[in-house]
């Protein structure tokens, strides 16, 4: 259900994007690159890539028209000798940190990774208070 | 008329929820020993309105079935020419529907406790079935008030709009029934942890009476995110079988917080240690399974603004969940400091490795939901943010690597104290094995860091699952330790499919022409031809591809990209070539300008694994619930005939026998 109510969502947000199908798909969207290292390069980058027209969709996993345009972006810029930080970063200028699924520390992003680390301290400190505390128990028992 | 008995049978049954509730409060407030005269309607309440919501649900299924366009739901959400199987499935293919199936089995599984549960203490169970009957009573508001599943048409439609083509498919059968028993199973473990915490009765004795119950309830989760990343993997056509995407996310965190709950009730049945612990667990599950249902009902992940805009459904059931999630912390807050710790133990012993991966499963599920509500939380203020695999991934591991080494030495420790050094010879063999895989592996050739580490953690958890049979006869090993051993045994060839899916996968796309063949592994793939096929409510374009593997017999393989008119939406249906060590997946997609087909095929080594992994789990599961309910039967019936062995000397007139400890 769970992942069919995402399937319904991303089909209702696709509808309006078939209309403007009418073009052909860019010659990158659905092909590979020759060389097998950098289409690897170029594929890792569209796996962290939102497509912004889907739900809950890398550009990598997605039919949307959106997404092969994008994929096109990406691998031919990976061609032109582009480096995936300095694409991604492209991306983000234009599209805004939406479209990274690798979210960066920033003023708006510090709780997801300082939440973690206090996460880490909190497991600490439940380790230490529970299990820490019982080994003076027993040995004073033993 | 059978939409007006449905809707009539949901008021009578939230009636007697009423009545549930407020009996089970009489049955708290009586004194020790004593039977309140008005306690006596819980349990019958709770029978009966579990007979009657599923009645509900039966007219609706019949509703759906015979496709009766003046109802609504109905109209808006099926089609007289869909296959049966997915008029039926399409019962819980939309929200009215799913909430009815998840009250539905809410008052089932409340009605089977009341009905057959008979160890807890008289007050406990009263208690127990108070709040279960205030939750149950909560979601009949829901549905009667916001979601009303048997709402007329004024004039019956002329047709229907169909269902969306992504669902029709078997995978709505299997996926959201058996997750819905899985949530809101923990429902009843929920209702049991408040009434021993409201009762101070949490000991070894509740917590075999909530075994099974989270057994069971786990045992559907796994089942059910299993066969949904299944279906996902084979439905979407692009090969991913799990995206960190919150409607993903609200299913894997009940998952991890019964996972957790599941060892902690053993540790409390068979060692009476982690009573609060249990009972914290008990309430953090099911907050997740309701949390999990707002995301999911309450269009808050479509956005969050949409969700301002039409607020009635979302704060319904926002006001629930703050309702029973507040309500139970601020009980467990209140009463846990009544309720003594248990016994205690050293850091080096069974419930030493235990508490310590129950503390890791709950940091991934923190993680989980931190990535999970964020994003909602920054857009609610208008900044958008994105998280995903490459969050998710590496923060999860930071938790889940040293869980799976403790997992891999836990089983072999004894209970309260053990030394270190008495399972060196394993501790090291576990050692080698991660250190020796990664290194041979890396030999080979260089992948990423995280499958490469799964590869050398599944390697040892593999070996290391079977290790706590070692030296043991093995007819003599019980049902429930071999469920153990296959559960976490099923772990490590679950990791072993995901790391190997991770590290080896090969992709190919390309525009082929009839007769172009390409090469993908060790298969060479020919498409043959491409040609129109008609369905029921579709019509599809269908490649013919002839995959031979390393120049042998070809075996055909048919994807399709299939077009339904009502809705009219398309749809890619994947291809797939199984075989013992991995899988072909195979697309197509649209025709490029100069004639030549748009093909995308993936090898998929071992991602099989992950879903026999996950089988595995379940099996273990089960596995666990047939031992425990033998071994309690068998206590059962020995104590009857000691107590009948007893009366006859009794009888006989002779010396009174000793009476057992136990």
């Amino acid at each position: 259900m769970i992942r069919a109510l995402a399937a319904l969502l991303i089909a209702l947000l696709a509808l309006p994007a078939l209309a403007q199908d009418t073009m052909p798909p860019a010659p990158y969207a659905y092909n590979q690159l020759d060389d097998p290292r950098l289409e690897a390069e170029a594929s890792a980058l569209m796996h962290t890539l939102r497509c912004l027209k889907c739900q809950s969709q890398s550009i990598a996993d997605s039919d949307a028209p959106m997404a092969g345009d994008m994929r096109h972006q990406v691998r031919a810029r990976i061609l032109a000798g582009e480096s995936p930080d300095q694409i991604r970063s492209w991306l983000i200028e234009r599209y805004g940190d939406y479209v990274s699924y690798e979210p960066e520390v920033s003023s708006t992003t510090w709780p997801l990774f300082a939440v973690p680390v206090l996460v880490i301290l909190v497991v600490g400190g439940v380790l230490a208070r529970r299990l820490g505390k019982r080994r003076d128990d027993v040995g004073e028992r033993a | 008329m059978i939409a007006e008995i449905g809707l009539a049978a949901l008021w009578l049954a939230a009636a007697l929820a009423v009545l549930q509730m407020v009996s089970g409060v009489f049955a708290l407030r009586a004194a020790e020993g004593e039977i309140n005269p008005l306690a006596i309607y819980a349990r019958p309440a709770a029978v009966v309105q579990a007979a009657l919501a599923v009645l509900a649900f039966v007219m609706l299924l019949y509703a759906f079935a015979v496709t009766d366009l003046s109802i609504k739901l109905v109209a808006s959400n099926s089609h007289s020419m869909k296959p049966f199987i997915y008029k039926i499935t399409g019962t819980w293919g939309n929200h009215e529907g799913s909430m009815l199936l998840w009250v539905g089995v809410l008052a089932l599984s409340g009605g089977m406790l009341a009905a057959f549960e008979r160890r807890l203490p008289e007050r406990t169970m009263g208690a127990t079935l108070a709040v279960q009957g205030f939750v149950a009573l909560g979601f009949y508001a829901f549905l009667l008030l916001s979601s009303n599943p048997f709402e007329r048409l004024p004039v019956p439609a002329a047709e229907g709009s169909g269902l969306n083509p992504l669902l029709q498919d078997i995978g709505l059968a299997i996926h959201p029934p058996t997750l819905y028993a899985g949530y809101v199973g923990l429902s009843v473990a929920f209702s049991l942890a408040m009434g021993a915490l409201l009762t101070r009765e949490v000991n070894p004795a509740f917590a075999r009476v909530m075994r099974p119950w989270v057994l069971g309830a786990w045992v559907l989760l796994t089942f059910g995110i299993t066969a949904g990343s299944y279906w996902a993997y084979y439905e979407l056509g692009w090969g991913g079988w799990w995206f960190w995407d919150p409607v993903e996310n609200a299913s894997l965190m009940p998952w991890l917080a019964a996972t957790a709950l599941m060892h902690s009730v053993s540790v409390l049945a068979a060692r009476d240690a982690l009573r609060t612990w249990t009972i914290m667990l008990g309430v953090l599950a099911f907050s997740m399974s309701m949390l999990g249902t707002f995301l999911v009902r309450s269009g808050v992940l479509t956005s969050v603004h949409a969700f301002a805009v039409d607020p009635e459904r979302g704060a319904f059931i926002l006001g629930l969940l703050g309702l029973y999630i507040g309500g139970a912390f601020t009980i467990f807050a209140l009463r846990a400091g009544a309720v003594a710790e248990g016994k205690r133990f050293a850091v080096t012993s069974r419930e030493g490795a235990l508490v310590f991966n129950n503390v890791m499963l709950s940091a991934i599920l923190a993680i989980v939901l931190l990535g999970t509500l964020y994003p909602l939380l920054t857009e609610a203020f208008d900044v958008r943010v994105s998280v995903g695999p490459p969050y998710f991934n590496p923060a999860a591991a930071i938790f889940a690597i040293p869980m799976f080494l403790v997992m891999a030495v836990g089983p072999l420790l004894r209970w309260r104290s053990d030394k270190p050094a008495r399972i060196q010879f394993e501790m090291l063999l576990i050692a080698a094995l991660v250190i020796g895989v990664i290194a041979l592996v890396s030999f080979f050739g260089s992948y990423p860091f995280l499958p490469l580490l799964g590869l050398g953690l599944a390697a040892a958890l593999g070996v290391a699952a079977f290790l706590p049979l070692r030296g043991r006869k093995l007819t003599r090993v019980p049902v429930a330790t071999w469920g153990m051993v296959f559960a976490h045994f099923g772990v490590a060839v679950a990791l072993f499919g995901m790391a190997c899916e991770g590290a080896f996968s090969q992709e190919r796309l390309a525009a082929v022409a009839p007769g172009g063949t390409e090469q993908i592994g060790d298969f060479a793939v020919t498409l043959e031809s491409v040609a129109p096929v008609a369905g029921p409510n579709w019509t599809a374009i269908e490649a013919r591809l002839a995959v031979r593997q390393d120049g042998g017999e070809p075996v055909m393989l048919n994807p399709q990209a299939r077009s339904f008119w009502s809705p009219p939406q398309s749809t890619s249906e994947s291809a797939l070539l199984t075989k013992w060590n991995g899988q072909l997946y195979a697309v197509i997609g649209n025709q490029a300008e100069d004639g030549r087909w748009q093909i995308r095929l993936w090898w998929k080594p071992f991602v099989t694994f992950i879903w026999y992994g996950g089988l595995l789990i379940a099996l273990g599961g089960i596995l666990a619930i047939a031992g425990r309910v033998r071994v309690d039967l068998k206590r059962r019936v020995a104590v009857e005939k000691g107590a009948q062995r007893r009366a006859d000397l009794d009888g006989l007139g002779g010396v009174p026998a000793p009476v057992p400890a136990e």
